[in-house]
């Protein structure tokens, strides 16, 4: 630092110091170290066969193509409901909403409701969609429970993004005469949409990541492509890459596969964050 | 932010009558759900803790479906252990990342890592598990056949996989809390002659504490709620919490004996959703509590 407050060494000090860089440094190691792992012992099961087909018992081949589908679908259902409502809600409690008290509430329960674990949320969803509203174990059953798990990211990212459209442009255009519905069209909703789009990433990093919670309520097992229509297909059960991993490398003991999987999922995460950096970058650079 | 202008335009036509309901509604979803889930948790949940009887429920130590035995005690204790573990040592971990991240990292150096750390938050929980059972279990193999016990799932491997995964949690809340600290705070130690350690440990995390409070809290959280990495490395028997022994944790009581069980046993499974749910409520409350009060005295 400088002469005054670096001439006198405490030994104190130097001990505090060296365990705090040495705990940054194993933990840093230790994601590299995990990150790594992963890819080295996974890397070599991702083969094109792996990638584009069924299981297929009788030629002892594995693949994880349903499994994929499945996991498409469930993103896009969840998102379907759940990125409108969430940019609904942020743009409710951000712009119209009067009453602090509700402002409070609907911020305690989504806090509430981004606590809640993901087994809590597959008991919910078996309970609520599944038996109450008659949709059995399914992909769409799974989309709706993930619905609820990902709709807190989505309002609080959305409503971080809002407080950041300066009020400026919300006077100029009430005073050029727009309305309140035509201002969030036009003006608040393009202004935020960086936060939205950082918003879906994050959902989506989330909803892959799933599994607890749709074990119980979208099935457990990926052996076949879906079948029938779009509609037969998400009425059905089928369990997502996730829960694929847990069924490989738990229930049946083949670690290979799943580290196959755990590469393709890091993979994903990795460019999901990788994503919402480079949009975290261009919304600063475009700041300034 | 009430400015004037904007909030009294009072609009005539339809569209935007309905758009005021369209975000009403949206607005009250999440209202809404926690709503449906405790009333769900609790209509599910309570005839199973009724008919088994609260304190047989609760404090039996005995979990045995096939005969009639629902005591949960083992795993809510197995739990609590975990957890605790899990915090103990995480928490020095994560406030020495989050000091060398906002006090002594150069910028770069400081993005990398926290990069990193956001990367450790996104892997999914069962990816967790498959290291955990891999990298992390083994070595409790050695220590537990170094004393003659059998090798199995381990309290103590579970604990060890919940300290990666809060780790990110609690790092991410104390930084953001140190970032928080007044610079001011900092430049007047060090001019009355603190060190630059002295004023970190007596000034800024003193200052910081509210905020690394609430991480504490969220990490509990995250801790209570985890289910898949547990069930992968824990060994899963119903056992009073021994730390080189195999732990089933409340997550676990619910999703492991979930697809084959049914009647009294599915519905004891929803008790102990309820008994689960009644923990996180818990701690929601206690996290509104901290953050309040870290509020206040800003």
């Amino acid at each position: 630092m400088n002469s005054i407050t670096g001439k006198r060494k405490r030994p104190a000090d130097a001990a505090l110091y060296i365990i705090i860089v040495s705990f940054t440094i194993s933990v840093s190691a230790m994601v590299v170290y995990f990150i790594g792992y992963i890819l080295f012992k996974g890397v070599r099961g991702v083969t094109l066969s792996f990638l584009t087909t069924a299981p297929n018992p009788i030629n002892n081949t594995v693949g994880i193509l349903p499994a994929i589908i499945n996991t498409v679908y469930i993103i896009f259902l969840s998102l379907l409901v759940a990125v409108p409502v969430g940019v609904g809600g942020a743009i409710y409690i951000n712009e119209y909403a009067k009453s602090s008290r509700l402002i409070r509430l609907i911020e305690f329960t989504t806090e509430t409701l981004s606590g809640v674990p993901s087994i809590i949320f597959g008991v919910f969803g078996y309970v609520f969609f599944c038996m109450f509203l008659g949709l059995k174990v399914s992909l769409i059953s799974g989309a709706f429970t993930l619905t609820l798990m990902v709709l807190p990211i989505i309002i609080r990212t959305t409503q971080e993004a809002l407080k950041a459209v300066p009020v400026s442009y919300r006077e100029g255009a009430a005073g050029l005469g727009a309305t309140k519905w035509y201002m969030i069209r036009t003006i608040l909703i393009p202004s935020a949409s960086g936060g939205i789009i950082t918003a879906v990433i994050l959902s989506v990093g989330r909803i892959v990541g799933e599994s607890a919670a749709l074990i119980l309520v979208a099935g457990g097992s990926a052996m076949y492509m879906p079948k029938g229509n779009f509609f037969q297909q998400i009425m059905g059960s089928g369990s997502t890459l996730s829960v694929e991993l847990y069924r490989y490398a738990y229930s049946r003991g083949e670690n290979e596969i799943g580290f196959a999987i755990a590469a393709i999922l890091l993979v994903i995460v990795i460019l999901l964050n990788l994503t919402i950096k480079t949009i975290k970058k261009r919304l600063n650079g475009g700041a300034k | 932010m009430e400015t004037s202008i904007t909030r009294s335009r009072g609009s005539k036509a339809p569209i935007e009558a309905v758009m005021n309901c369209v975000f009403l509604v949206c607005g009250l979803t999440a209202v809404a759900s926690v709503v449906l889930i405790s009333i769900y948790m609790i209509a599910s949940g309570a005839p199973a803790v009724a008919k088994i009887g609260a304190p047989r429920f609760l404090a039996g130590q005995i979990w045995n479906p096939e005969s009639g035995k629902f005591g949960i005690l083992p795993l809510i204790l197995s739990s609590i252990t975990a957890t605790g573990l899990a915090i103990l040592i995480a928490l020095p971990v994560a406030i020495s990342v989050a000091v060398y991240l906002t006090h002594i990292a150069k910028e770069r150096t400081a993005n990398a890592i926290l990069f990193l750390i956001e990367l450790l938050a996104g892997i999914p929980s069962v990816v967790y598990g498959l290291l955990g059972a891999i990298l992390i279990a083994p070595i409790i193999f050695k220590i537990q056949t170094a004393l003659g016990l059998p090798m199995s799932g381990s309290l103590a491997s579970a604990s060890i996989v919940l300290v990666i995964m809060i780790l990110p949690t609690i790092i991410s809340v104390s930084v953001s809390s140190i970032n928080a600290v007044p610079k001011e705070y900092n430049d007047i130690s060090l001019a009355l002659g603190s060190s630059k350690m002295q004023s970190i440990v007596k000034v800024i995390l003193p200052a910081g504490k509210s905020g690394i409070v609430s991480g504490i809290v969220l990490g509990v959280g995250r801790a209570i709620g985890e289910t898949m990495a547990i069930m992968m490395v824990a060994g899963n028997a119903p056992i009073m919490p021994e730390l080189l022994k195999p732990a089933r944790l409340l997550t676990v009581g619910v999703s492991m004996e979930w697809a084959y069980s049914s009647g009294l046993h599915r519905e004891a499974l929803y008790g102990i959703g309820l008994v689960l749910f009644a923990f996180i409520m818990i701690i929601n409350v206690f996290l509104s509590f901290a953050l309040k009060n870290g509020g206040a005295k800003r």
